[in-house]
């Protein structure tokens, strides 16, 4: 029976709900840490409520240990809802526990890997025996402030705990009761929630049932707050709502309880105005939109696209040639046009398919402030994980291939950047540390931003490390641009002492080879004692792009689009030679240039008699960038841009530098596409410079 | 083809799924699903349902809730109700049962135990 169902959505739905308690853990953590002793009980809740989910939904599969593991947590979340033990680190540090383990098991389950899971025993066994801290007996205080039954009977457990721990806290209780039109009731009553919440907390909302007409349905909420009885009636006057006060409040208005910010540490501050498009999704948020679809699909709606796009091409060279033989028909505009309109739809769809694979980056981000939050542990630097920018979009292929690079670098800033707790103060700086996690868009590109206010790069220490292996010379005066690219040599490490953490063998080499394998860029910038910023620089998706269409010597090459900067005509007396290497001024920079034919060793192109004819000596330059490098890359002809499709190259040339990816032309031509990443980095080489050397005398 | 719509409420997606192949086991049911105790509200006049599923933990509007309109509510009073609860909620149930619901499950629900209920309700 249960097989019917796809184990993909069990995976897809569990993936999701430990993603949500991960992010309501983390926000819980910061509550107790630095919120004043209190938390949020809704973020409690949403956290029980997770822990019951994935019990229901592992029940269905038959998956035992996580049936039984998520039944645990779930009744040590239910003791600490109802107030029954009391939430501190230690308790926390087992719940991050327990999700982790939790995590480890869908992934298990997703390989489809069997056999007893390690430490799942001892772990249940730590949950089960959390100390219950200051008994809770029930009581039924309700009854005295006059709540009728017909209320009383509707309250879930957890709901009648939340009203008790209102009337122990000595805030005031309302009961309102409003009716709305049947047709509209949605939004009118998303509304009131919207007003009633920000007074407080509302413990539960009733549809009433003896109130309601055909045309009318009533809602009572019950409402508990601490502001003063005046400022909630004037605060839901207009409302058409009857404010019936159960019992005054007899607390004191405590200032904390007042600032808004601590009472609700989870969310950010609501605007004053509840806006009417927007007024359900504070109280609604369960009414899903979505839809998960597996990312199989999406590549093949992608492919599909993409031989649109070539079609596309092909119909629009059909025309040109039919243009040139035929001249301009009635027929021959009208085919035009419908070829126009065709070209319009076309990127629309394209642009469609493009954004449904966009996800946003803060689902990297969660995961990395759970694994930082691990190892600073393990590393005893207290630092603060800022993260800026979650809700940009990446293609979600990206995005999977992100976190281990970035995690990479986190680990590099928090381990050899961010100063032990004793130095720091010692140097005057904040006792935490601090790492910084920002994205934006830039253009087609997004950059991810890493930044730790650490000790910086020890750029004398690079260089004589750089030394030792032979790598550099000691005695040449190095940038810091060429001391960067240093540390991104395989098997690169300065640390003194290999550490457990970032030391694994693993060097910002492969940290390199992975942002280059999505055709990102990555740069350091250091100042001494200030601390690192590491920017990693990713083009939005991978799947269409905008090429330029270039010839050099005997073959065509597709340069993505998103990299090229812009193209010059230079005349050849324009090229100087600096250490070996062509380059040319540009508006008082330097730019290198790259002789494509030449890189690739292709024959010169033969010449057709009319471009015989119009010969001249200048070259046509591509100037490429990236990040912060550039270059400028000779060609023989630009064709013009196209919408190309980047499809993997065979094997035979895989070990070809310079090549990103085959794509086709419209023609039915298979062309490549440039890697330009990859050529800046040739052009750079010493290696290579020393063939321009020798080569360096005319086409 | 079944003559019956049948209203589903159930917050999560996977038993929902769930749910609904082991009902579309018995019949093509016209099977409505709403994914909180809100939508539920909202769903009710839409349609002639024949009978009514829900679970108790939703957000915004519980089951419980549900129950206690669609029960005292003329128009939908005779529509018969299964509630699904969880395992050791006791409480819950009892009340559920005390606000007029016909039957009760437990999760994790055994297919064949709803299966039962539903023919029994819907006389098939």
């Amino acid at each position: 029976m249960a097989a019917e169902i796809n184990i993909r959505e069990f995976l897809g739905e569990s993936e999701e709900i430990i993603d949500s308690l991960n992010r309501d853990l983390l926000a819980l953590d910061q509550s107790v840490r630095h919120g004043k002793g209190k938390t949020d009980p809704a973020l409690i809740n949403n956290i029980f409520r997770a822990a019951h989910s994935l019990k229901g939904i592992s029940g269905l599969f038959g998956f035992a240990e996580m049936t039984r593991l998520s039944h645990t947590l779930e009744t040590l979340l239910d003791r600490l809802r109802m107030g029954k033990i009391q939430l501190g680190l230690r308790v926390l540090d087992l719940l991050f526990e327990a999700v982790e383990m939790l995590r480890q098991i869908v992934v298990r389950k997703g390989e489809g890997q069997t056999g007893e899971i390690p430490r799942l025993d001892d772990l249940l066994h730590r949950l089960e025996h959390v100390d219950v801290q200051g008994a809770e007996s029930e009581a039924d205080l309700f009854r005295r402030v006059g709540i009728g039954p017909e209320i009383l009977s509707v309250l879930t457990e957890y709901e009648e705990h939340r009203l008790s721990e209102n009337l122990r806290e000595g805030v005031g209780l309302y009961q309102l009761r409003a009716s709305f039109s049947l047709s509209t009731f949605d939004e009118d009553l998303g509304q009131l929630q919207q007003a009633a919440k920000k007074l407080g907390e509302i413990i539960t909302t009733l549809p009433s049932a003896d109130a309601s007409s055909d045309e009318q349905i009533t809602f009572i909420l019950l409402l508990g707050t601490d502001r003063p009885r005046e400022q909630v009636r004037e605060a839901l006057a207009d409302r058409l709502v009857e404010v019936k006060e159960l019992r005054a409040g007899t607390a004191p208005a405590a200032p904390e309880a007042k600032a808004e910010p601590e009472v609700e540490p989870a969310e950010p501050a609501e605007p004053a105005e509840p806006v009417v498009e927007t007024g359900l999704e504070g109280s609604l948020r369960s009414i899903s939109q979505t839809v998960r679809v597996d990312i199989g699909k999406l590549d093949n709606l992608m492919n599909i696209v993409g031989e649109l796009v070539l079609f596309k091409n092909i119909i629009a060279q059909l025309i040109e040639r039919l243009k040139a033989e035929a001249g301009f028909s009635e027929l021959m505009i009208e085919l035009f046009k419908a070829n126009r309109a065709l070209e319009r739809k076309l990127s629309e769809l394209q642009q469609g398919v493009l954004e449904v694979r966009m996800v946003p980056i803060g689902q990297v981000f969660d995961k990395l402030s759970r694994n930082l939050r691990k190892l600073s542990r393990e590393l005893g630097k207290e630092v603060e994980f800022v993260t800026e920018g979650g809700q940009t979009e990446l293609d979600k292929l990206i995005i999977e291939d992100l976190a281990d690079p970035l995690m990479h670098v986190i680990r590099n800033s928090l381990d050899h950047g961010i100063e032990i707790k004793a130095e720091r103060i010692q140097l005057g700086k904040p006792e935490r540390g601090l790492i910084r996690l920002r994205a934006f868009q830039r253009g087609n590109h997004v950059v991810i931003e890493i930044q730790d206010d650490g000790a910086g790069l020890d750029y004398a220490r690079i260089k004589k490390k750089a030394a030792q292996m032979g790598l550099a010379d000691v005695s040449a005066e190095l940038k810091p641009e060429e001391l960067n690219e240093l540390l991104f040599l395989p098997g690169f490490s300065t640390a003194e002492k290999v550490s457990e953490i970032s030391g694994r063998g693993v060097g910002l080499d492969v940290v390199k080879s992975n942002i280059s394998a999505l055709s990102g860029a990555i740069d350091l910038l250091s100042s001494p004692g200030e601390g690192t910023t590491v920017s990693i620089t990713l083009p939005i998706t991978l799947a269409i792009i905008q090429a330029l269409i270039i010839e050099a010597g005997t073959e065509t090459f597709a340069i993505p689009l998103n990299a090229v900067q812009e193209s010059l005509v230079v005349s050849p007396d324009e090229i100087q030679t600096i250490e070996g290497r062509e380059v040319i001024e540009l508006r008082e920079r330097t730019l290198p240039l790259l002789r494509l034919a030449r890189f690739f060793g292709l024959r010169p192109r033969p010449r057709t008699p009319e471009e015989e004819e119009y010969a001249t000596d200048e070259l046509f330059v591509v100037k490429v960038g990236i990040a912060e490098k550039r270059l400028g890359l000779v060609v023989d002809k630009m064709r013009g841009r196209q919408d190309i499709v980047i499809k993997s190259v065979g094997e035979a040339l895989k070990g070809i530098r310079g090549i990103a990816g085959a794509t086709e032309l419209g023609s039915q031509k298979t062309i490549l596409v440039l890697d330009v990443v990859d050529l800046m980095e040739e052009a750079a080489s010493s290696l290579f410079r020393a063939a321009e050397v020798t080569g360096a005398s005319g086409v | 083809m079944s003559q019956h719509c049948i209203l589903l409420a159930e917050d999560s997606a996977t038993t929902r799924a769930f749910l609904v192949a082991t009902l579309e086991e018995i019949d093509d049911f016209e099977i409505i699903e709403a994914s909180s105790g809100f939508e539920a509200l909202k769903l009710l006049p839409r349609r002639k349902y024949s009978l009514i599923i829900t679970d108790i933990n939703m957000p915004d509007i519980n089951g419980l809730e549900l129950i206690n309109f669609v029960k005292n509510n003329l128009q939908y009073s005779s529509i018969p109700l299964i509630v699904v609860t969880t395992e050791g909620a006791e409480r819950d149930r009892e009340k559920g049962l005390a606000l007029g619901a016909d039957a009760y499950l437990v999760k994790p629900v055994n297919p064949a135990e709803l299966q039962d209920l539903v023919k029994k309700y819907l006389g098939e």
